[in-house]
């Protein structure tokens, strides 16, 4: 197969992962997160040559990224476009931060070889998310702890918590995107 | 935590996601930022005392309609810019089209008109303070169109603050029409148009801070 029938088959299994996981099914969404995960690895070690040490840290803000950001993507849209853009807005958004004059010249690529490389060797992060996860407020931190962590359901959360079953849906959407901001704070 | 278990956790006890999440959030700022500035219009400055009569005249609607498709323009602008990878395509030229109108209206008009006249023609009566009430009636949509758009995507910041600018702009200069009693293409080519332009520069400048995520 050539690179472009690869990424064009990426693309559209990639898009049927998404648009299952935004239909509440969640096989199909961890596969997609996890395939993009790898994606994401190989665009940003070969652009963070000079800050390797960042690349686990910035696949996993670019994750939640995605995740926060998923009811934008629009199924007319091609998912590559949609992809590359917030892994583009992380990487500079990252070079801003460190101050490096690196951030200064725009990565001269596109989207058209994002899908085209994947990388599934994950280096060890250097930021403990379980600990920026420990540092939100009750009401967020044991929604997200109960649900997804231990697994249970809403109403098993709500039970084991006293909270109502809409609380915990809000605790665990606040807590998430409360985490994105905690990780721009700390890096 | 490892990037295999950060996977886990948010794909775990996630319900179906709400489609349409952009159409519902600018409804919801467009409904508030025209009501605000209504009410701001309503209470500081008033409508015009010949509006029965000036809704009769064709330029009263060129002047709503300049405005308007502006607003469209603009409105489509802050759509695609919510969106990460979305093309702004012919949003441009669309942006482009009213003002250019506008201006070929404003030349005939000139032309026409004896030299010691175009001043005023220019001017108006009331050029001084055009632009920044316009400003000040956009001020409800500026805040509620940044509300939307933070619970979106935007990746081009200053770009899309100035399309958000703009959108609020457009919102105050039409509600602004019902109060401005001038009539004058050359008037509203420039004023009208600077107008709406002091929130899209603020926009600009604020994009960054405000819209970052």
């Amino acid at each position: 197969m050539t690179d472009k029938g690869r990424t064009n088959a990426s693309e559209a299994r990639l898009k049927g992962l998404l648009s299952r996981g935004l239909d509440g099914e969640a096989p199909a969404y961890q596969a997609f997160l996890m395939e993009m995960s790898a994606h994401l690895r190989a665009y940003f070690r070969k652009r963070l040559a000079r800050l390797p040490d960042d690349v686990e840290d910035l696949v996993q803000e670019a994750l939640l990224a995605i995740h926060n950001k998923r009811h934008t993507y629009d199924a007319g849209q091609p998912l590559t476009a949609w992809a590359y853009a917030i892994a583009k807005y992380k990487l500079v958004d990252l070079l801003r931060r460190r101050a490096s004059h690196e951030a200064l010249t725009d990565p001269m690529d596109d989207e058209t070889d994002f899908f085209s490389a994947a990388d599934s060797e994950a280096a060890e992060a250097r930021r403990d998310l379980g600990k920026l996860l420990d540092q939100l407020p009750d009401r967020q931190r044991l929604p997200i702890v109960h649900t997804k962590l231990e697994g249970l359901s809403v109403t098993e959360a709500a039970q084991r918590t006293g909270m109502s079953e809409s609380a915990i849906k809000v605790g665990v959407h606040r807590g998430m995107k409360a985490l994105a901001t905690l990780i721009r704070g700390a890096s | 935590m490892k990037t295999d278990d950060l996977v886990r956790l948010l794909a775990t006890g996630e319900g179906s996601v709400q489609r349409h999440a952009a159409a519902r959030r600018y409804a919801i700022a467009i409904a508030v930022g025209v009501v605000a500035a209504g009410v701001l219009m309503l209470g500081v400055l008033g409508v015009r005392h010949d509006l029965a009569e000036a809704v009769r005249l064709p330029m009263f609607w060129a002047k709503i309609g300049y405005v308007a498709s502006l607003g469209v323009a603009s409105l489509l602008a802050v759509l695609r810019l919510s969106r990460p990878g979305a093309r702004l395509d012919r949003v441009l030229p669309a942006l482009a089209v009213p003002v250019v109108a506008m201006w070929t209206l404003a030349a005939f008009v000139l032309a026409g008109a004896e030299p010691g006249q175009r001043m005023g023609l220019l001017l108006g009566a009331t050029w001084t303070e055009c632009p920044f009430l316009i400003a000040m009636l956009s001020a409800p949509m500026f805040a509620a169109t940044l509300w939307a758009m933070r619970g979106l995507a935007p990746t081009r910041l200053p770009l899309a603050g100035t399309a958000a600018g703009l959108l609020s702009g457009t919102v105050g200069g039409l509600v602004y029409c019902l109060h401005c009693p001038e009539m004058e293409a050359p008037f509203i080519g420039i004023w009208y148009l600077l107008g709406m332009l002091i929130p899209a520069a603020t926009g600009a400048l604020l994009g960054r801070r405000v819209l970052r995520w």
